[in-house]
């Protein structure tokens, strides 16, 4: 519908480009042209459900993580005080209603496909004097992580099609949460423009690779059984991989592949032709050497068992560049997987072991959380967690 | 071109006359209050959450009901209450009581909010925190009365000032 619009302006443009100067364009476009229709600002995504949404959700174009600290003396009931106020934003924001008390309450009207996802680090099961059902990540020998984006008791993933939209969730929910928490760190990311592909499309990272080509599909039962637990609960690690740009760029681009073990154009494996093939791991080449080098990414990071995958759900991140040139360039890894234990861990405990793509890659940080199940209608996501 | 259905739309979401907009409401927590005095609701009631002193409660009065209905007072275990409105005063915006009540035409709404007319909590006896249900008795003109619960939220704003010696007792 999108590309169609489009191409109906264009072609209302070209039509009138024969009458018109390009100046007169400028200051008296016809009125068909000007007044072409939104495409997706009042798109929504429904909140209420037995699980949460923002995860079997095709990825919005932008995303804010923000991770809260919560004060001294935020104890069970207050929990209960904060997840209600938060909920109720969350249900109204992705409506495209106003929060309560919303001071800019135009800017709620257009929700983009708005999802708010909550996620509860070991810290607020401690706050509550509960048993965590997820425990603080082990440390990993490539990680250089920093306290300013590490750790966090409450996780707010807000994702939407629009800056503006996120923009104004993010003030939003960070208001009622202040008096219970102290914003710890938020990272800002992005994706491909909405509309820019096709919604199953594997997109690329700012190393130039396509990331997620293994991830289960939405709505089939292997995403289920990769992500979901039986009542609707999962987990979620965020982790801020800083891209060494510059020692990337003095790859060429073989050795780039070589690192990853897939084609940098296709996404294909260097034993396939298509991005979704199989790798065969058991291929050699001419002089007997593995074509899937064991160094490489996909080597090791490959899964064979669907239930024991991850769905990454990444944003890119791009800060301003020093005086230098050199880049602020990265990703937010985010990854989705019913047991941390079980599927994430297994995995970057054989990345941080040997994958030669760590030399263009730092993780600077990490945190991991619990996602409750969804909420129902006129409940709050943690309710049955936390009454 | 677009700009009216963008203002409908803001209507409907700040106003909520329509049937429409008051079934979506009852998915919040805070869902319209069913009411002694029939067809009568206030539509997301909420309230500043504040430690101590004087706080103050919104929301969108809606009166489905088929004669007028005039809220005369209101009150709250947690604080005296009374009806405020905001009006010029000497050059600068001040909340007063409001004379005669609170109207609320047959089929009509009246909005309460920061910087307009407001319930006002004259001295809490405890904190009101945020999160916190705070619930509301109306009176209206007939002596019939229903009761609000209202939600608490931080919010910085509606910090006007106020002119108690306006108030005729």
């Amino acid at each position: 519908m999108g590309r169609r619009a489009a191409l109906s302006v264009g072609a209302a443009a070209a039509a009138a480009g024969a009458l018109a100067t390009a100046a007169a364009m400028k200051d008296s476009a016809p009125p068909g042209v000007a007044a072409a229709p939104p495409h997706d600002g009042t798109a929504a995504e429904p909140f209420h459900g037995p699980r949460q949404a923002g995860v079997e959700t095709h990825a919005q174009a932008h995303a804010a993580f923000v991770a809260f600290g919560l004060h001294r003396g935020t104890d069970r009931a207050a929990l209960g005080r904060l997840l209600r106020l938060l909920s109720d934003d969350a249900a109204r924001l992705t409506r495209g209603e106003p929060a309560l008390a919303d001071t800019e309450a135009e800017l709620s009207l257009l929700p983009a496909r708005l999802t708010v996802t909550f996620g509860f680090g070991p810290g607020l099961y401690r706050a509550a004097g509960l048993a965590a059902p997820v425990r603080d990540l082990p440390g990993f020998s490539i990680d250089r992580l920093l306290p300013r984006w590490t750790g966090g008791d409450l996780l707010l993933q807000i994702c939407a099609d629009d800056p503006v939209t996120v923009a104004h969730a993010q003030r939003v929910l960070i208001k009622d949460a202040v008096p219970f928490a102290a914003v710890r760190w938020v990272q800002q990311g992005f994706r491909r423009g909405r509309g820019i592909q096709d919604d199953t499309q594997t997109q690329r990272n700012l190393l130039g690779q396509l990331d997620g080509t293994r991830n289960p599909e939405i709505g089939s039962p292997a995403f289920a059984a990769a992500v979901w637990r039986p009542d609707g609960s999962s987990t979620v690690v965020v982790r801020r991989i800083r891209a060494e740009m510059e020692r990337w760029d003095r790859l060429g681009r073989r050795d780039k592949e070589l690192a990853v073990g897939r084609r940098l154009d296709s996404g294909a494996p260097l034993t396939g032709v298509h991005e979704r093939d199989e790798p065969d791991f058991t291929a050699v080449d001419a002089a007997g050497l593995p074509v899937m080098p064991d160094f490489a990414h996909v080597t090791r990071a490959h899964v064979s068992d669907e239930a024991l995958r991850i769905l990454r759900r990444p944003y890119n991140y791009d800060g301003a560049p020093g005086a230098d040139g050199r880049a602020d360039s990265g990703l937010i890894f985010v990854s989705y997987q019913a047991d941390v234990d079980r599927q994430f861990v297994p995995i970057q405990r054989r990345l941080a072991e040997r994958d030669l793509l760590n030399e263009w890659i730092t993780p600077v940080g990490s945190a991991v959380f619990a996602v409750p199940p969804g909420c129902a209608p006129g409940g709050w996501v943690g309710e049955e967690v936390l009454s | 071109m677009r700009a009216p259905r963008f203002l409908a739309l803001a209507a409907a979401g700040v106003l909520a006359v329509s049937p429409a907009a008051c079934g979506s409401a009852t998915e919040a927590a805070d869902a319209p209050q069913p009411s002694a005095s029939g067809g009568f609701s206030v539509r997301d009631p909420w309230v500043k959450a504040a430690d101590k002193g004087m706080t103050a409660a919104f929301g969108t009065l809606v009166n489905d009901g088929s004669a007028d209905v005039t809220v005369v007072a209101a009150s709250s275990p947690v604080s005296p209450m009374e009806l405020h409105e905001m009006a010029m005063q000497d050059g600068a915006m001040v909340m007063r009581p409001k004379q005669g009540g609170l109207v609320v035409k047959a089929g009509g709404s009246h909005v309460l909010e920061p910087g307009g007319d407001h319930l006002m909590l004259m001295n809490l006896t405890r904190p009101v925190r945020a999160g916190d249900e705070v619930t509301f008795t109306l009176t209206f003109a007939d002596g019939r009365t229903t009761d609000v619960r209202a939600v608490a939220k931080p919010f910085t704003g509606a910090g006007e000032s106020y002119a108690p010696s306006m108030a005729p007792r």
